[in-house]
């Protein structure tokens, strides 16, 4: 006999010492335990931890992968960013939902499998690919995934599936008996700042031997800057937090990675996770927190083990725990937070909410984080990347940093690379480096545009391709998608607002409407609909949702149709209709009078051509 | 009181008490910033951006940020007049907003803020969702057509009543307004007296039985532009 629903959220929530702010790792177990997080189950957590039930309600709604409905015991979710789309990630699903006789977000009458649609898994260099339940199903050829399918089918056990479906593991750690995933690492080109080998506790050693005001300088001098999109200086960011009023200080890794076409910092937590959390000691030890916590975003939930282990052996080591490498009084250590797939949680606010608990909504910024971060307490919140790059400044020393790259963007940056290209995948270079040295390097032959920075950034054509990558050009938190000639940029443009449209947190006016608004207008276009003033509308409205917008996503939106307006204006104009076309008016009467033809059985022949 | 701060709107120098907001320091000097998720008595909450004012040029809400000595603030532009209509078009577009049989007509402030703002047809096509309605309750009616989102309801069941009767579920252009109980509002501690009730700007929530009891004509905003009195106010002194 198993246990009965109640004793199952007992049990979880004791788990987790009955604490709201842990609310969503409880979701996540029980939706695992039990399989969806209905109403029943929300009682009980709302009973036990005696808080409204409406606040689990909002949680679970939040996030993608929390279900209020019982889900498939395989849940095949297939990546459909723009590389997948464009590898056949559309073959794949109408293969699977022919084998299942299912549609996307439908589950087997039988209860053994549900198929649905993800945002960018990170595996945009090895499209199209799926996860399956935890499992990284990458490189999926024609006919695999449905064979796949037909193997699960003939099993009664779903158990092990990693034995079931995966022939091959990846390369390095992607091997690892902690791991076991087929997902490759790509590294095409290792630098010496991220992907160079180092000894654990170089750089920490030599942090606890100055203060830690000396390190905050150390990391100024270097003139890092934040990889994760905003570029924000890391020094300057540690003072504020360290300068904050607070009994407690908390350091949170930001591993969300969920910025479409980014897959860098799943390669550096495969193989360099003890640069990452000697980063994080530094930073604690800087900011003066004695807690730090890694964001990881749920479709990395294969990793965790690996992760957990690796923090073990530090604890082991005396890297972590009290009196860190035998500094008296120096206390650190770190625990890793299960994400559930939103990819506002990588804004560092939505994130912190999430940690607490909470919906992942941006916060009001003021008070920052740095101020008033997790539980209220001065945070800093960092990106893997930029965590990594701490450690080796300390191992090799500012100077040595800030001579690689250019003046105002030291040290060298991860691309993370995808598309229309022979050798995508990572590469480690100096930040300032040409566009068309990376096409070179990544073997895109012909290029006619580029997404630099993901959905959020810009996309470029031809007359850009002398430009740097670098914060003060073309910035990137590492997302770079090659497009060849055949390729449609407003299809594009399109894929990514629908990327928008699901992500949107919805808390906000202009990026809850507006993104859809964006899209329809954009839609209609690609449709062959489009006016000569709904260029003038898309511009425009574009330019009220970015300003208007509350946090980074909404303010960033837009980009996809407003920089193609830009360098790709007559991918748009050849699609316009003549202005004086007057049976052209974007309204399309045929479908419109479709329902009405339908209900009353009859056909409107006036209109027929 | 040498801790007051100074800063100047549209030109117009002001004075704000440390901690006052953009909006509280404007509206005690007589200056109306259009908003609609934002009330007083209740946290500020940021999420309709009608309050977008420019400040030293970057767009912020007028609700959120905190008044600083020297700030020059830029409300009643061109720019930021369009914007606004631009955030009130779209709130009326994603719910079903039929004023002329509404009983909150006149009162409501999504249409007084529309009329305040000149708009007469919005500008982006109607999205006509379908909504729900709830009617469990014997004192409060919820129509979630008219509901734009603002978040009132919510903070004001925790932070005026201390009940925590609404909460917002779903994301992007799914979020919607959800009740404390799985049977509809009637299976909650909501009363009829309620300030949540009180608090909402549109017809969204309503009380039963008490409809048209001001005749139309007679309402808030049938002579008056919403934010008048906080202009008259100042012109008075
Ligand atoms: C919508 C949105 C998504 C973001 N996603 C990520 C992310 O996945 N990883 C990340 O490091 N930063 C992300 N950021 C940036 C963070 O808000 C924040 O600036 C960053 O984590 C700070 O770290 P850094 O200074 O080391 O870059 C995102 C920002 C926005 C607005």
């Amino acid at each position: 006999m198993g246990a009965t629903r109640e004793e199952v959220v007992k049990v979880i929530c004791q788990d987790y010492g009955n604490d709201r702010s842990r609310l969503l790792d409880i979701a996540r177990d029980v939706r695992e335990q039990l399989g969806c997080v209905d109403s029943p189950a929300v009682d009980c957590i709302a009973e036990v931890l005696s808080i409204p039930r409406v606040e689990i309600e909002s949680l679970v709604s939040f996030y993608s992968f929390l279900y209020s409905e019982p889900q498939g015991q395989v849940q095949i979710r297939i990546c459909n960013d723009v590389p997948d789309m464009m590898k056949g990630a559309d073959r794949i699903a109408s293969e699977l939902e022919e084998e299942l006789g299912i549609q996307v977000g439908e589950t087997t009458p039988d209860g053994k499998f549900s198929l649905e649609y993800a945002s960018c898994i990170g595996l945009s260099d090895q499209a199209p690919s799926a996860l399956v339940n935890d499992l990284m199903v990458p490189r999926l050829g024609a006919g695999t995934a449905r064979r796949g399918v037909q193997i699960l089918k003939e099993r009664g056990e779903l158990k092990e599936l990693d034995k079931l479906l995966i022939r091959d593991y990846g390369d390095g750690n992607n091997a690892h008996d902690l791991v076991r995933s087929a997902c490759s690492n790509n590294i095409r080109k290792a630098g010496e700042v991220i992907l160079a080998e180092m000894r654990r506790g170089a750089g920490l050693e030599k942090a606890l031997a100055m203060s830690p005001v000396e390190v905050i300088r150390e990391i100024k001098t270097s003139r890092l800057r934040g990889r994760g999109g905003a570029g924000f200086p890391t020094g300057m960011k540690w003072e504020f937090t360290r300068a904050a009023d607070g009994d407690r200080r908390y350091l949170v890794c930001n591993a969300d990675e969920g910025e479409p076409g980014t897959f860098k910092d799943r390669v550096i937590l495969t193989e360099r996770p003890d640069l990452l959390f000697e980063g994080m000691t530094i930073g604690g030890y800087a900011i003066g927190a004695e807690d730090g916590l890694v964001y990881l975003r749920a479709e990395y939930a294969y990793l965790r083990e690996f992760l957990e282990h690796a923090l073990a052996k530090r604890r082991e080591l005396g890297l972590l725990g009290e009196n860190v490498c035998g500094k008296e009084g120096f206390h650190f250590d770190i625990r890793i937070q299960m994400g559930a797939g939103a990819y506002i949680c990588g804004e560092e606010t939505a994130l912190i909410s999430s940690c607490e608990g909470l919906r992942g909504d941006p916060k009001n910024r003021p008070p920052f984080p740095a101020q008033h971060g997790y539980l209220g307490k001065p945070t800093s919140v960092n990106n893997v990347e930029t965590l990594c790059c701490v450690a080796r400044i300390l191992q090799r020393g500012s100077g040595w940093f800030s001579a690689i790259g250019s003046p105002g963007s030291t040290g060298t940056k991860l691309l993370s690379i995808s598309g229309d290209c022979m050798r995508p995948g990572v590469y480690e270079v100096p930040f300032g480096i040409r566009l068309s040295e990376v096409f070179a390097m990544c073997d895109a032959q012909d290029p006619m545009a580029a997404q630099v920075g993901g959905p959020s950034g810009k996309m470029v054509g031809e007359a850009d391709f002398d430009r740097t990558i670098c914060f003060d050009d073309l910035a990137t938190g590492g997302s770079l998608m090659v497009f060849g000639r055949d390729r449609d940029v407003l299809e594009i443009a399109s894929q990514f607002m629908q990327f928008f449209v699901h992500e949107s947190c919805g808390y906000c006016t202009p990026c809850r409407v507006g993104n859809v608004l964006l899209k329809e207008r954009l839609d209609k276009i690609l449709g062959g609909h489009g006016q000569p003033t709904d260029l003038e509308y898309l511009q425009r409205l574009g330019e009220s949702i970015k300003m208007a917008s509350r946090c980074g996503l909404g303010q960033t939106s837009p980009n996809p149709v407003l920089s193609t307006l830009e360098s790709f204006r007559s991918a748009y104009e050849e699609r316009i209709r003549d202005a004086d076309d007057v049976e052209e008016s974007g309204f399309d009467l045929q479908s419109a009078l479709s329902t009405a033809q339908t209900l009353t059985g009859r056909k409107s022949v006036h209109f027929e051509d | 009181m040498s801790d007051r701060i100074s800063l100047t709107i549209d030109g117009r120098q002001i004075e704000a008490e440390p901690g006052q907001t953009i909006l509280e320091a404007a509206e005690e000097a007589g200056v109306y910033i259009p908003r609609l998720c934002w009330m007083k008595g209740l946290s500020a909450f940021g999420s309709c951006r009608v309050c977008t004012v420019r400040v030293n040029g970057r767009p912020q809400s007028a609700c959120t940020q905190p008044a600083a000595p020297g700030m020059v603030v830029e409300n009643d532009t061109q720019e930021l007049r369009e914007l606004r209509r631009s955030l009130i078009d779209m709130l009326f577009i994603e719910g079903n907003h039929f004023c002329m049989f509404c009983e909150k007509s006149g009162d409501c402030e999504l249409q007084a803020l529309a009329y305040r703002l000149g708009i007469t047809a919005p500008q982006y096509p109607f999205m006509f969702p379908q909504r729900e309605l709830d009617a469990t309750h014997p004192e409060i009616f919820v129509d979630r057509n008219r509901c734009i989102l603002c978040g009132r309801c919510v903070r004001a069941s925790q932070e005026l009543d201390g009940k925590h009767v609404f909460g917002f579920v779903g994301r992007g252009a799914g979020k919607k307004v959800a009740v404390n109980a799985e049977s509809g509002l009637g299976g909650t501690d909501a009363a009829g007296d309620d300030e949540a009730v009180a608090a909402c700007p549109t017809g969204s929530l309503l009380k039963k039985r008490v409809g048209f009891a001001v005749p139309v004509g007679q309402r808030r905003f049938d002579h008056q532009p919403i934010g008048s009195e906080i202009e008259q106010a100042q012109s008075e002194e």
